[in-house]
């Protein structure tokens, strides 16, 4: 059942000069003690800047402070905080109210993760996908002799995979991606652009050996370019193109 | 799929209320590949009654020579018609064929591989398939 | 089979059945459509052995690519060996099926045993 709190005068973080305020629903689930998720309401002020994330802190120090949520950085750099926000995954320090256009602002934990407590969500499936995929470089001469120098690469060949090196391992490619919705074995559209970030670095010698891995039932076959991960992603890594562009390996329009 | 992963399941492939058109052809494609698979099988089918020779010929033209019939007939050659143009889209996106070029990420960060390039090709599969319908009908009623 | 064969095969078939199967649709406008429905005019093009062996390869590619999608759409829904081992054979056992009740209708028109 639904509670609605409001911030009382002398408690506000937020100034109370500021008219605007929004319904926060926060979805509350601990799976060791409910059999099923509630959402609490909390109204809260804001102002123009104000991100969904410093709402959820604003009701974990006023109002409830057992939400359990996943942040650090606050600036879109780490990742932590990626949650359901009216129903899309985003990152909530990315993400103000005010751009959201709506009084009730909803929050819950990012689908296709199994869920810790409330919003935090557990990314071990993710990097096992993404240890799967051999995220590192990959040659016979990767240890330094005595007289060798750094691997050259020119402007142009760092261009090729500089875009899908950004990603920061967020999950909400995965969480909007319809084939993980319901395939628990797919590897994803995260793991799958960092097969590419790879494949396309020129100092990289491993692509037959990352295609050979993607290359099965559930590998990369199973992406259909809905294009919802590239749609969500916070740091225009654009997974979308990177698998395109790794099928094209398999496909022979790339060699 | 177990319940603790917390997959969105069926609803959430078949949601594509919230990420722009390429999500819902995705959905369509789905949808008219199933029933275009469907009909396949009912065709093959209901052109055996050839064998019964023209007593069961006439029995099923009768059956499907009829303003239903006609009705999904049409609804069968837009499934086709969206089909197949969504599909030589997808096949070349697939090989990377329109789906824009790397370049370093600036915000606000939109991406490349859903362009104007893609839209048109699924408006166009859109529009076309209801050409084709409308065809299909002046043809069917038309006689 | 690898899944990128298994998929070229899907795209392959695709690209191959949209013109045989536009001809099959434009062959039901040459007389008129009702017309080219009738008895006689449908028992007239399966004597030809150009349109009957474009019916069996339309038959063929499109039960291979129906099928294939079919597949896909249900290994994607659920995760098992039991169960993609099933889906995977269901699926070639439906298409060899399909290609075998149409092949016989195909086979026994053109040879006159209506």
């Amino acid at each position: 059942m639904a509670q609605v709190s409001s911030i009382a005068d002398e408690q506000a973080s937020t100034p109370l000069s500021s008219p605007k305020s929004i319904v926060l629903r926060i979805s509350k689930f601990n799976p060791k003690l409910d059999e099923s998720s509630k959402f609490m309401e909390f109204t809260v002020p804001y102002q123009k800047w104000t991100t969904v994330l410093e709402a959820i802190l604003d009701v974990k120090k006023h109002f409830d402070h057992s939400v359990a949520v996943r942040y650090s950085c606050r600036q879109a750099t780490c990742g932590s905080c990626g949650m359901m926000i009216n129903g899309k995954p985003k990152l909530a320090c990315f993400t103000k109210i005010s751009e959201l256009d709506s009084d009730v602002v909803t929050v819950e934990p990012m689908n296709n993760f199994p869920v810790i407590r409330d919003l935090t969500v557990g990314f071990e499936k993710l990097f096992e996908k993404h240890q799967k995929i051999q995220p590192y470089l990959i040659r016979d001469d990767s240890e330094l002799e005595s007289d060798e120098r750094e691997f050259l690469q020119s402007p142009q060949e760092v261009e090729q995979y500089i875009q899908f090196a950004n990603c920061i391992k967020c999950g909400l490619c995965n969480s909007a991606c319809p084939t993980m919705a319901t395939d628990s074995s797919f590897v994803g559209p995260q793991a799958l652009a960092q097969a590419y970030r790879y494949v396309a670095d020129s100092r990289d010698k491993g692509k037959d050996t990352r295609l050979n891995i993607i290359d099965e039932s559930h590998g990369i076959w199973r992406c259909h370019f809905a294009g919802s991960c590239s749609q969500v992603c916070p740091k225009g890594v654009d997974p979308a193109m990177g698998i395109q562009f790794l099928r094209g390996y398999l496909l022979g329009f790339r060699s | 799929m177990t319940e603790d992963e917390h997959r969105e399941g069926i609803k959430g492939m078949a949601n594509p209320g919230r990420y722009g058109i390429e999500r819902i052809a995705y959905l369509l494609m789905r949808l008219t590949g199933l029933g275009l698979l469907g009909y396949f099988i009912a065709h093959v089918y209901e052109t055996s009654n050839i064998l019964r020779g023209r007593m069961g010929w006439d029995d099923f033209l009768a059956m499907t020579q009829t303003t239903e019939g006609h009705i999904f007939l049409a609804l069968v050659i837009g499934m086709c018609v969206f089909h197949t143009g969504n599909g030589i889209r997808i096949m070349l996106g697939h090989g990377g064929v329109g789906v824009g070029n790397p370049a370093r990420p600036d915000y606000p960060y939109q991406p490349a591989s859903q362009n104007y390039r893609q839209k048109i090709g699924i408006y166009s599969s859109i529009v076309l398939a209801a050409v084709a319908m409308m065809y299909g009908m002046a043809v069917m009623f038309g006689e | 089979m690898k899944e990128s064969t298994i998929m070229k095969i899907h795209y392959g078939t695709a690209l191959a059945s949209v013109g045989l199967v536009a001809v099959h649709i434009l062959m039901r406008l040459t007389t008129g459509f009702a017309d080219s429905l009738s008895y006689e005019n449908v028992l007239a093009n399966y004597q030809s052995v150009p349109y009957v062996i474009m019916l069996e390869l339309i038959l063929i590619l499109l039960a291979v690519h129906g099928f294939n999608g079919l597949r896909v759409i249900l290994l994607e829904l659920k995760q098992g060996r039991v169960y993609e081992k099933a889906v995977s054979y269901g699926s070639m056992v439906g298409m060899i099926v399909l290609i075998g009740y149409g092949s016989r209708t195909i086979i026994m028109t053109n040879m006159g045993m209506t």
